[in-house]
């Protein structure tokens, strides 16, 4: 017997010790409580004798609170928009029958795999410098501020709704949608009356998502904002140590506490009457939904679909690539490949490669604690280990860190974690990546092992399996498209990373991320108060573009290791 | 009230790999419980949602009511579809479900109501009206389907497997009030399943499809007494194949002679010509069987090997002397059940048997269901 079937038998025996699993789950309750939970919310909560700076201040108050109010209004038109474009987008991939459906459908990933602070510069490029559209249009289209806001969010969140209801409607069963034809609805009332109200917990949860998402985002939102501030904007800006001099921590502490209780309340009522909402099917005007269901149409809807893809997600997402063309002629390339610092001494490249390193550090090392961590918290959640009510509460509480905005969270982890000034930046910078990234990988390694029926794990425990033969044999296979898919998110979410890793570490730390030496490097090309156009580098073009390059190598890698990692 | 004609219509998947119906002519009458039946994957389902416009067809033409409705959405066909998995809209309860048609039509509230209720009424389940699908048991939520069709004003009703989840003596029961429903309210239904005994107990009317193509239709008497093929011989009930040759072709009776030499006197079949390889097809209710080994006229002679005693009848296997075994199953109460190994002589009526040219593929291929 091998050295691994040794082990592997050990682990089995061990299984079977009931003390031993209570224990592992007790364990994995502790470090979501201890290392996630906590850190994530009573950072900020135990500060609140901070905010007093904030309300003897009026001026600061309101201020806040406008960046707030403007965060939910901004997440909330956001998240409205995401649904109009990204339904008919999922259902154009998952109803259509064309093979280009498949580059279309991995294309709508791109975004998500962008780090955001790259994409931010690039719609700032597209939409906001002669290089792009605007260059139609005398230079300037749209100017950072709130509509540019609007448009960077709607590209960023859209790929999660299109790919929740992707998801939903290739798993939907169309023959509800069929029985409602047969009994004379139209295509669209059909939709209307069946096939949305059973889509409606995708619906919510995609707007959940794309809520929570727009909510959230930091380093794009810097790039693209201006003068124009969100909550996160404002904890941003207040977290330079010229604002740290002035105002103290409690600037950073109101609005994130603000942030993160709004938060909390608009998710908690939508998960309690979103899916109750009620869809009314009498009172309708079947000539309008006969003519709204004919092919005419559709073509339209269609046309707009692929029109708003193409033009208002892709290219403006895509565009940074065109300023990294020059690179190659006017020695930033050659600079970027040495590793040295170009003429200007604005971009030390030797700087940029050890921001890549350690982001991708971060990342491997935040997914590998995550998978470990994770997994039996799935398990622990999906097959209701230790009582349905506590599988419940903690199902509830793993989405805590996907609502709380990532800089607030960001804010949480530093004020929880300088009470042990012995834990290294490095370490709090991958705590908060845990942090961020844990709800994603079991929430999707939970949902995958609920639809394995569990008369398949009976039947192998009466065949002789042990708990840990019957996971590694039988639910592991079932799962591993989940599992790794779940991981890649967790990794590219990791990667992507700004605002976070921005509250974390210290205004003067040299330790930085590839998404924090950007959003330093795009700073200065921003408008200012001096300017008003942005300023175009190659060397920000080319540093993105590495980033965007090296994150797909890696996806393709990753997808390459999941490729007959079949769905069950 | 509608009939339905079916003319040369195909349908292929696959970018025209797959054929699952083919040139497919068919007409169906006028209050009339009609049922498709044929193996898995024979294309009957793919022919009733033809009917019903899900999917669309490759060439021919449909009418319904004599309206062709080659382009006519499902919802315009004024059909009701009974789903195999029901597809009760889960969010709905059973009222809801079921007046789901008369809202989305937008008839009065008034109607809508009484349709509900009336329909309920006929599947025995207005005390029901506030249970939710996933409350109901199959049995229940399979008339749920059918009140919801009925409600939305269907006269042509399309059954896909609609008793296929249910357990057998459910099932038993639910088929025959299906077809009271049908027949009182009028209707015209198309009945899609693959259990024969299902369609030969409510049909007017069979049609047997395999691959893609329909092989014969009639009333249950005609499929079970006359089939045209053997397949129909074999799907339709339980036969019996012996493979011969002809030796001589009389004005009432054909000769043949099975394997080992024996010959048998068997049906009329002018058509045949002397010597030609024929499958002799006999159906195992049709043999009288006689203890010992007697030289009788149409007698075949073997040994009983098997003995199943099934209430109603005993079935028998023998293995004959030509070296094939044939099925025999004789009324249990009317006759003494006779033992394993007793040696026993066959005979039958030849106008109770029938002849079919040997299948060019061969007799299994011909008898294969998939």
């Amino acid at each position: 017997m091998g050295k691994q079937a040794k082990i592997m038998k050990s682990l089995d025996k061990i299984s079977s010790n009931s003390i031993l699993r209570s224990g592992l789950y007790l364990a994995t309750i502790f470090f979501f409580v201890a290392i996630i939970l906590i850190p994530t919310v009573l950072g900020i909560a135990l500060k609140w004798n901070l905010l007093s700076t904030v309300f003897e201040n009026p001026d600061l108050l309101s201020r806040a609170m406008n960046a707030v109010g403007a965060s939910f209004a901004i997440a909330a038109f956001v998240s409205v928009i995401d649904l109009i474009a990204g339904v008919p987008t999922a259902w154009f991939i998952a109803r259509g029958k064309s093979r280009w459906l498949n580059v279309l459908d991995t294309l709508c990933d791109l975004p998500f795999i962008i780090p955001t602070v790259a994409l931010g510069y690039s719609l700032l490029l597209f939409w906001d410098s002669p290089l792009g559209v605007a260059g139609l249009f005398g230079g300037s289209l749209l100017s950072p501020g709130w509509l540019l806001i609007i448009l960077l969010h709607f590209v960023f969140s859209f790929p999660v709704v299109v790919r929740v209801m992707v998801g939903a409607l290739l798993d939907y069963k169309y023959v509800y949608e069929e029985a409602a034809r047969t009994l004379g609805a139209h295509p669209v009332t059909a939709d209307r009356t069946v096939t949305f109200p059973i889509l409606k917990p995708s619906l919510v949860g995609s707007f959940v998502l794309a809520f929570a998402r727009s909510l959230s985002e930091t380093g794009a939102t810097i790039v693209v904002a201006g003068t124009f501030e969100t909550g996160v904007v404002f904890i941003s800006n207040m977290n330079t140590p010229e604002n740290q001099a002035i105002y103290g921590q409690g600037p950073l502490v109101f609005a994130s506490l603000l942030l993160l209780l709004i938060a909390v309340i608009i998710f908690g009522v939508i998960q309690l009457f979103g899916t109750r909402l009620k869809i009314p099917i009498k009172h309708i005007s079947r000539s309008f939904e006969k003519k709204a269901s004919g092919k005419k149409v559709v073509r339209l809807r269609d046309g707009a679909t692929l029109f708003t893809l193409f033009f208002l997600i892709l290219l403006p997402a895509l565009f940074v690539a065109v300023t990294a063309l020059p690179a190659i002629q006017d020695g930033t390339l050659g600079n970027a490949l040495s590793g040295s610092v170009d003429q200007t001494g604005k971009y030390n490249w030797g700087a940029y490669w050890q921001s890549l390193l350690v982001s991708y550090f971060v990342g491997f090392a935040a997914t590998i604690v995550n998978v470990v961590a994770g997994l039996p918290m799935a398990i622990l959640i999906a097959r209701n280990r230790m009582g349905k009510q506590l599988s419940s509460v903690l199902d509830a509480l793993v989405n805590i860190p996907i609502i709380v905005p990532s800089v607030a969270l960001g804010v949480s982890l530093r004020l929880f974690w300088a009470n042990f000034p012995f834990v290294p930046e490095l370490l709090l910078i991958i705590m908060a990546h845990i942090s961020i990234t844990y709800p994603y990988f079991v929430k999707s390694l939970a949902a995958a092992i609920m639809r394995v029926d569990p008369e398949v794990e009976n039947a192998a425990r009466i065949l002789g399996a042990r708990p840990f033969g019957v996971f590694r044999t039988i639910i592991l296979p079932m799962v591993k498209y989940s599992f790794f898919a779940g991981a890649i998110i967790m990794f590219t979410r990791s990667i992507s990373e700004t605002g976070a890793t921005v509250a974390v570490i210290s205004p003067t730390s040299s330790l930085l991320t590839v998404p924090v030496l950007l959003v330093q490097w795009i700073r200065p090309l921003l408008p200012s108060g001096t300017t008003t156009a942005v300023g175009v580098s190659s060397a920000v073009g080319l540093g993105c573009g590495f980033l965007i390059l090296f994150s797909i190598l890696i996806l393709l890698v990753l997808r390459l290791m999941m490729r007959g990692k079949g769905r069950y | 009230m509608p009939n339905v004609k079916v003319v040369n219509v195909s349908k292929t998947f696959g970018d025209g790999k797959i054929v699952a119906v083919d040139n497919v002519s068919l007409e169906i009458y006028d209050k009339e419980y009609f049922s498709l039946i044929g193996p898995s994957g024979c294309g009957k389902t793919t022919l009733l949602r033809l009917i019903a416009g899900l999917i669309p067809m490759d060439k021919g033409a449909i009418y319904i009511d004599n309206v062709l409705v080659n382009n006519m959405p499902p919802e315009e066909r004024e059909i009701g579809f009974v789903f195999q998995t029901y597809a009760l809209f889960p969010h709905m309860n059973v009222w809801e479900n079921v007046t789901y048609g008369p809202h989305i039509k937008a008839w009065e509230e008034k109607k809508a109501s009484a349709l509900g209720r009336e329909t309920l009424e006929m599947v025995k389940l207005y005390g029901r009206s506030e249970a939710f699908p996933n409350e109901l048991s199959g049995g229940m939520m399979q008339r749920v389907a059918v009140a919801r069709a009925l409600a939305a004003g269907a006269k042509l009703l399309l059954l896909d497997e609609p008793l296929g989840a249910l357990d057998a003596k459910i099932r038993n029961e639910l088929r025959y009030d299906i077809r009271r429903l049908v027949k009182d309210l009028g209707l015209t239904a198309i009945h899609v399943t693959h259990d024969q005994a299902e369609a030969m107990a409510i049909s007017d009317r069979i049609a047997v499809m395999r691959k893609g193509r329909i092989l014969q239709v009639g009333t249950p008497y005609d499929l079970y007494m006359n089939p045209q093929h053997l397949f129909v011989a074999n799907f339709i009930g339980e036969s019996n194949f012996l493979e011969g040759h002809i030796v001589d072709v009389q004005q009432d009776f054909t000769t043949v002679r099975l394997r080992g030499g024996v010959t048998v006197d068997a049906c009329n079949a002018k058509a045949r010509k002397k010597d030609e390889r024929v499958v002799l097809v006999i159906r195992p209710e049709a043999f009288t069987m006689q203890k010992g080994w007697k030289k009788t006229a149409n007698g075949i002679t073997g040994t009983i090997k098997r003995v199943s005693f099934e209430g109603t009848t005993t079935r028998y296997e023998v293995y004959l002397k030509t070296e094939e075994t044939v099925i025999v199953t004789r009324p249990s109460l009317a006759e003494q059940p006779l033992p394993v190994n007793e040696k026993v002589t066959l005979t039958f009526q030849p106008e109770k048997s029938h002849i079919f040219p040997y299948p060019l593929l061969g007799l299994m291929e011909e008898l294969k269901s998939e």
